[in-house]
């Protein structure tokens, strides 16, 4: 389960932070991440506790919040809401489609003590 | 409880509320979760560059064929170029061995629980390397066609390896993988006349999430179309790193 090490690279970010900012303590750690992206969020939250125990990040809060995919169509020239990362477009149901957001992975911000 | 933000305070006037409060704070990062991967993978990329060495990290899921398909290649080019070998598995150097008897040095990489090479373990790999100046070094990931797509290396190149004992749908079931690659190897067509495997459908599954993506069929066993795929890595080779 790689998201795992994807909660141990966000730990590594957080406690980059904490040298640069020098904080004792995280209450919150707000995420986003795109529904069309490398990460499960569920397994993400489900890890979370287990990575971040003994680190800066223990006992904090994990937000989630998700980006929904997005595409551009070559057809309809317009962007269209996605729900794969290759789907078709649901306008036109043709197959040019163009992803164009919600593969996000990132640490958006952080609530510190 | 407090009701200004729900912590479990009680009893609080306001002024010990915002005393309370006043070293908490809000800070932005907006950064990357694998930056830190990424960063590691621009170095091996640099490192890679000052070497003059091109490489090129093969990825699949477990039993494509990866390794036999390797041990070949390597017998076929090792007068033509100087060649290394990383190898990743949970377990075992067992894959290592097989390439370390073409006669060319290999590093087992044994990632334990994970399931995929990330660029630090790469880097730390290609300190026990000879990285000759115009050599090749060919990275086999971790048998696994979700998490390795994820994971910048620092290669040149991307080759998903797939076989036709797979589903023709492999593509657009694993759809992360074949956007990355550069190159499709459709392996083990020896045993394409046993099977009922549509090959015409896979190419399409493939090209319909990589409009760019290289195909060639190959066999790793009776080696047909491996000199095209030779001809590939001579062609990139001399392109240089992108």
């Amino acid at each position: 389960m790689h998201e795992v090490s994807l909660i141990e690279s966000l730990i590594a970010l957080v406690e980059q932070e904490r040298d640069k900012q020098l904080f004792a303590r995280v209450t919150t750690i707000r995420l986003k991440v795109g529904a069309l992206g490398p990460a499960e969020p569920e397994a993400l939250s489900f890890c979370f506790d287990a990575v971040a125990a003994g680190t800066i990040a223990e006992g904090s809060r994990l937000e989630i919040e998700i980006i929904p995919g997005e595409g551009w169509c070559a057809d309809c020239c317009t962007s269209v809401p996605l729900s794969e990362r290759f789907g078709a477009c649901p306008i036109c149901a043709g197959g040019r489609v163009r992803m164009t957001g919600g593969d996000v992975l990132r640490l958006a911000d952080l609530e510190v003590e | 409880m407090c009701t200004v933000c729900g912590c479990e305070a009680i009893n609080v006037d306001f002024d010990a509320h915002a005393h309370h409060h006043a070293e908490e704070r809000l800070i932005t990062i907006e950064r990357d979760i694998l930056s830190k991967n990424n960063a590691y993978a621009d170095a091996n990329r640099r490192r890679l560059r000052r070497a003059g060495v091109f490489a090129l990290n093969l990825l699949s899921s477990p039993g494509s064929g990866k390794t036999s398909l390797l041990v070949r290649t390597i017998t076929a080019l090792k007068a033509r170029w100087p060649i290394v070998v990383i190898e990743g598995d949970q377990q075992t150097s067992n894959d290592a061995e097989r390439i370390r008897q073409t006669g060319v040095s290999a590093i087992q990489i044994n990632t334990g629980k994970g399931c995929h090479l990330d660029a630090h373990m790469v880097g730390h790999a290609m300190e026990s390397l000879p990285l000759e100046r115009g050599g090749l070094l060919f990275i086999e990931n971790v048998g696994n066609l979700v998490c390795p797509a994820a994971f910048d290396l620092g290669e040149a190149c991307k080759i998903v390896v797939l076989s036709v004992t797979e589903g023709e749908d492999k593509p657009l079931k694993y759809p992360d993988m074949f956007a990355a690659a550069d190159l499709m190897l459709l392996n083990k067509s020896d045993l394409l006349p046993h099977l009922d495997f549509d090959i015409d459908a896979c190419f399409a599954a493939a090209l319909r999430v990589n409009p760019a993506l290289q195909i060639l069929t190959v066999s790793a066993r009776s080696g047909d179309g491996l000199a095209a795929f030779y001809a590939w890595i001579a062609e990139r080779v001399a392109l240089g790193p992108a």
